[in-house]
């Protein structure tokens, strides 16, 4: 009963409540049931529209007796029914008003109150839960217990017993259907199969759906319903060369960009369609050559608009409040449609300024504007030619790499993703990136407890490694630690491990780099090897670490750390003769470069070799049908005539 | 490959876009050309295999291309009226099928149309109207109330007046004045029409003898009908049986339509009362199947035309032919309807000749239905008297007409409608000739409103009602549109919104 007695202010204010206030109360208590309901009634009447009278009864108590009236078995419909719409009438008040109804325990009694039979008094029950959970103060959780309300929902019959409200006479019970399917549809698969198949009035609901999208429908009516189309659709219910998406879903939301529409309607509407054409090429095609889509797009950087600031306060303030919303929507619509295509990339970035403003956006303050920002360039990043082109002029890496300093996981993970493609040997802009720091902030990234920062961050330092000098490996490898190394080599992320095998290949490439890593780290790098051939691990991540060997192989001093270790020469052994050619290529690769003619040493080598039987192995493997490993082993037999 | 518009005169051997007023879309290089030789990067490349549409909108004066149903979005504007689908090849060999509309487009067309449908709707739905308070309703009211007190609906036009609070301009007396005269024209009563109108505006007629004229002629016609005052009453029925003006369908253009309901209902109640007192006339006017009471129905044709015969020699010599035929062939009826074939034009000679059939079959089919019309199909009600005044009468209209081409020149209206009337004579059955049409009771209409039109000047108001007026323009609006080429009368007519 905390809506009793709430404050000693409270109290104060009590005592000047009128004695009618007491009154109302008072006759809730009456032993004759029919003067119990005429008291609610008068209630009824005295609280409509009157808050002050509102907050008196709940001081007094009234709250506790109507729920207890309500919920009385012995209690009439009627009684019953005008408690509930007194309450309904509490909870239109003051936020306290629901605060208080909420500590009283309303929730439950007005959904026991749904399982009557009488249906007035389930409307007043729907009303008073509607009231108080459209409410700002009221918690969702309380309605909604279990973590999949979808599936909840779906086993309750809901799409049956919704889908023939599609066809209601009235345009908002069809609306508020329609919403419902959205999302109901939303990234579930089950709904959305079941949707495909569901009939009303004789027609398919996707067939409903695609009427509703017709361009005389209310723009509402059209958005929501390219909504469910594109969920069904992302959901895998209904193909991406479907009718239904290609010639009516896609362009309709390419309307609702337009410059017609209302900036709530044109964020909404590029964001779905971000959605929709995101996994597939084909429609990124279609929707890019659809009504100037991309040139559409570059709208919605312009508000406020300089005209909205001068004429119109109140349009300013529209303006600015939806700046961000449609800022961060063409964004991601950009990354959707760059998602895969060369030339709709390009297009992209020749429109109007664009690169500006994507570089521009991955300094925003709304996180939401910044991780878009983020989300397109990323997908930019994958092309070659921009690469080398607007993104060294644009100097991307120098906003990128503020936003790598400090921003949450979200935006970290794509970021660094896209510092990855910055890294790429080609890239003009590896070397600045290098400058100012890269290398201590992605050796942080691969201790993060995110192993998708782990991934990108050794990915990064992989791509950095690629043909880099001896500075730079140096740097990474002191900047890493060997501890580290061995930490990433142990991961449980199968992505994390291969990256890491990769970082240490590219560490280990030219002599001078192999003899000089080898003769600082090469104890350690020996011991990682050594563990993950002898582990449980796909042919890949044996390959690779075959390949690492190979390298170490090729050093001049290096090489010794192999010669003179009888448990890897065994290992390399026992790769040659494996049923997996790519392992049996790569032990190979290993023994070439240890018998190696013209280099100090050659002769010993390859008489340890031979005594191990290696010399054998390699005249089997010269007869082998696989043209690749019969030619690398007679190559290497012909180290041996020299 | 180009793909455009020209206007007439255009140089046909280059690609459209070029020239001036020329608009094309190319598909080697994906741009789009507007009058000049320099293109704009528009959209995609085309080539074999694809389908591009071209749409002008001719409410915006816009242009957009489609590819493969895909919207390319808008490529001109402000484009200029009377352009041409055209287009240009400049590869040898080059092959292009037109579609322009025998097949189904590709692009979703209907939808666009259905948009902009619904975007000329909701203009006209949301056009601006006065910004006073009020001003727009007080309007309304005022057109409302003016139609009601033009079509003399006195009752709902006092009670309408009352509730919004309005004057109604016309005193009530003299709206009921109109609405007793219209109802009289309505219920096909002349004579009483003309003399009431002679009585309560007692100069109006002679100001305007052509109008006298018309409702003579109209007159006539009622006589012929059966329905006149005059020849009622020489016809002893009772004088509203004969009264057989129905409601109309049309909610809008008759304004008859609630005056004359209480009377219809009245009328079909002594209708029945009186066809007691024709019973032998019942049996007559299935006549084409009873042989007892044909003779007496072929008799008082065969007076009346023998009467006629002068004065309507004077009209056309070949109608009295007919009418000589007639009589000479006596009741062979088939005859006469051959005849009159002959006389008149081809295609009424065939109408004649296959609608006499069938009115026989229909008589024979829906006997009890048909007994009723019957009844009053006898020229004049049937009464030998009735028809001696009636001829009479035609003699004076003769008369008049004649009087009035010497005072006021020739009028071929006049002359066409007396022509027109006296050829009801020339029929057997006049209400299935093809003259017919005179006497449905529809035709009062005109009448009864070029009357009541020439009272309401005379108190200096409006010919017309207001509202009505603003239909005619509204339509004539949309005419006029449609004739300069403003597309969007395509998408709204006057009817939509007469619910």
């Amino acid at each position: 009963m905390a809506c009793l007695l709430e404050t000693p202010i409270r109290m104060s204010v009590l005592s000047e409540v009128t004695a009618s206030s007491r009154h109302y109360v008072d006759r809730l208590f009456d032993p004759d049931p029919q003067k119990v309901l005429q008291g609610v009634i008068d209630m009824k009447n005295a609280v409509i529209g009157n808050n002050k009278q509102k907050a008196n009864l709940i001081v007094l108590g009234a709250v506790p007796r109507l729920l207890y009236l309500l919920q009385q078995e012995t209690s009439s419909t009627e009684l019953k029914t005008e408690c509930a719409v007194v309450l309904g009438s509490l909870a239109m008040g003051t936020e306290n008003n629901v605060k208080s109804l909420l500590d009283c325990h309303i929730i439950p009694a007005l959904l026991q109150g749904l399982l009557s039979s009488d249906l007035k008094f389930i409307e007043a029950c729907l009303r008073c839960l509607r009231t108080i959970f459209t409410s700002p103060v009221t918690p969702e959780e309380l309605l909604y217990t279990g973590p999949d309300h979808q599936t909840i929902l779906f086993n309750h019959g809901a799409v049956q017993n919704i889908a023939h409200l599609l066809t209601s006479v009235s345009y908002k019970v069809r609306m508020q259907a329609l919403k419902c399917f959205s999302v109901l549809a939303f990234e579930n698969p089950q709904v959305s199969m079941t949707l495909v198949n569901v009939l009303v009035d004789g027609e398919l609901l996707p067939q409903i759906f695609v009427k509703m999208l017709q361009r005389d429908k209310p723009i509402e009516m059209q958005l929501t319903s390219a909504k469910c189309l594109t969920y069904m659709c992302r959901a895998g219910a209904i193909r991406t060369d479907d009718n239904c998406i290609v010639l009516k879903t896609l362009p309709c939301l390419v309307r609702m960009c337009s410059k017609e529409r209302l900036l709530e309607e044109r964020v909404e509407g590029a964001e779905t369609l971000a959605y929709l054409i995101e996994p597939d090429v084909e429609l990124q095609r279609i929707a890019s050559i659809t009504d100037h889509l991309i040139a559409m797009l570059a709208d919605y950087f312009k508000y406020p608009s300089s005209v909205s600031a001068i004429t119109d306060i109140k349009r300013l303030d529209h303006d600015l409040k939806h700046a961000h919303e449609l800022r961060q929507a063409a964004f991601k619509l950009y990354a959707s449609l760059g998602a895969n295509d060369e030339d709709i990339r390009k297009k992209i970035i020749e429109t109007e300024n664009m690169m500006d403003r994507i570089v521009t956006g991955l300094s925003e303050s709304s996180v939401k504007v910044r991780l878009a920002a983020v989300r397109c360039l990323h997908s930019l990043s994958r092309s070659v030619q921009q690469l080398r082109t607007s993104f060294q002029d644009h100097a991307v890496w120098k906003p990128l790499m503020k936003v790598l300093q400090n921003a949450p996981d979200e935006i970290l993970v794509v970021a660094s993703s896209m510092l990855c493609n910055l890294l790429l040997e080609f890239s003009p802009s590896k070397e600045p990136i290098l400058e100012s720091g890269a290398v201590e902030l992605l050796c942080g990234l691969t201790q993060s407890e995110n192993p998708a920062l782990r991934v990108n961050g050794i990915w990064a330092l992989m791509n950095m490694a690629f043909q880099a000098e001896q500075k730079i490996k140096a740097d990474i490898l002191r900047s890493l630690s060997t501890e580290q190394l061995f930490r990433l080599l142990s991961d449980s992320d199968l992505n994390v491990l291969m990256k890491t095998l990769g970082l240490l290949r590219n560490l280990l490439s030219t002599r001078p780099h192999i003899d000089k890593i080898m003769s600082t780290h090469g104890k350690q790098i020996m011991q990682a090897v050594t563990l993950i051939l002898e582990g449980e691990h796909n042919i890949e991540v044996k390959e690779q670490t075959l390949c690492i060997l190979a390298n170490i192989a090729d050093g001049t001093t290096a090489k010794e750390l192999i010669m003179t270790n009888d448990d890897i020469l065994q290992k390399i052994k026992y790769y040659m003769g494996h049923s997996h050619v790519k392992l049996q290529l790569a032990a190979m690769v290993c023994i070439s470069n240890l018998v190696w003619n013209e280099e100090e040493g050659s002769q010993e080598r390859q008489d340890k070799l031979r005594d191990m039987g290696i010399v054998d192995i390699l005249h089997k493997l010269s007869q082998s049908p696989d043209s690749n490993l019969c030619d690398k082993a007679k190559t290497a037999l012909q180290q041996y005539l020299a | 490959m180009g793909i455009g518009l020209s206007a007439q005169g255009v140089n046909m051997n280059r690609l459209p876009g070029w020239d001036k007023h020329s608009y094309g879309y190319h598909g080697d290089d994906g741009h789009s050309f507007c009058s000049s030789g320099t293109g704009q990067p528009y959209g995609p490349t085309f080539t074999t295999g694809d389908v591009i549409g071209c749409c002008v909108n001719l409410i915006n004066n816009t242009c957009f291309y489609t590819k493969n149903g895909h919207s390319l979005g808008i490529a001109f504007t402000d484009l200029p009226p009377n352009l041409y689908p055209t287009v240009g090849l400049q590869t040898p060999g080059e092959v292009v099928d037109a579609n322009f509309g025998q097949h189904p487009f590709v692009f979703d067309i209907e939808d666009y149309m259905r948009e902009w449908r619904t975007k000329i709707q909701a203009q006209i739905d949301r056009f601006p109207i006065g910004d006073r308070e009020g001003e727009w309703q007080t309007m309304i009211q005022k057109m409302v109330s003016s139609y009601l007190v033009h079509h003399g609906y006195c009752a709902t036009a006092e009670a309408f007046a009352r509730s919004t609070d309005q004057t109604v301009l016309e005193e009530l007396a003299s709206i009921k004045n109109r609405q007793r005269i219209q109802k009289l024209v309505l219920a096909g009563r002349m004579g009483e029409a003309i003399e009431t109108t002679q009585q309560l505006y007692p100069s109006l007629l002679e100001r305007n003898p052509n109008l006298l004229f018309t409702l003579k002629v109209r007159q006539f016609i009622e006589m012929v009908n059966g329905t006149d005052s005059e020849v009622r009453c020489l016809g002893g029925r009772s004088p509203k049986s004969q009264d057989s003006y129905p409601v109309s369908p049309r909610p809008f253009s008759s304004p008859s339509m609630s005056p004359s309901h209480g009377m219809n209902i009245h009328n079909l109640a002594s209708g029945k009362g009186s066809t007691a007192h024709f019973s032998g006339f019942e049996g007559c006017s299935n006549g084409v199947i009873s042989n007892k009471a044909h003779p007496a129905y072929c008799h008082s044709k065969h007076q009346s035309s023998n009467l006629n015969v002068p004065e309507l020699n004077s009209i056309n010599m070949s109608r009295s032919q007919q009418v000589n035929n007639f009589t000479s062939n006596d009741v062979d009826m088939e005859t006469d309807h051959y005849s009159n074939g002959v006389g008149e034009t081809s295609s009424n000679g065939f109408l004649n000749g296959s609608s006499k059939h069938d009115h026989e079959m229909e008589d024979c089919d829906t006997e009890m239905e048909v007994d009723s019309s019957q009844l009053r199909r006898q020229l004049c009600g049937g009464s030998q008297a009735a028809i001696e005044r009636m001829i009479h009468f035609g003699r004076e209209l003769q008369a008049m007409s004649e009087q009035l081409r010497r005072e006021c020149g020739k009028n071929t209206v006049n002359k066409k409608m007396l022509k027109d009337a006296f050829s009801l004579l020339a029929y057997s059955d006049p209400w299935n000739s093809p003259v017919g049409n005179q006497l449905d009771p529809i035709q009062r209409e005109p009448v009864c409103s070029a009357l009541n039109s020439a009272i309401l000047e005379t108190h200096n108001l409006p010919k017309q009602p207001p509202l009505a007026l603003a239909m005619g323009q509204a339509t004539q609006c949309l005419g006029l549109m449609a004739r300069s080429g403003i597309g969007s009368c395509a998408f709204a007519t006057v009817e939509d919104y007469l619910h």
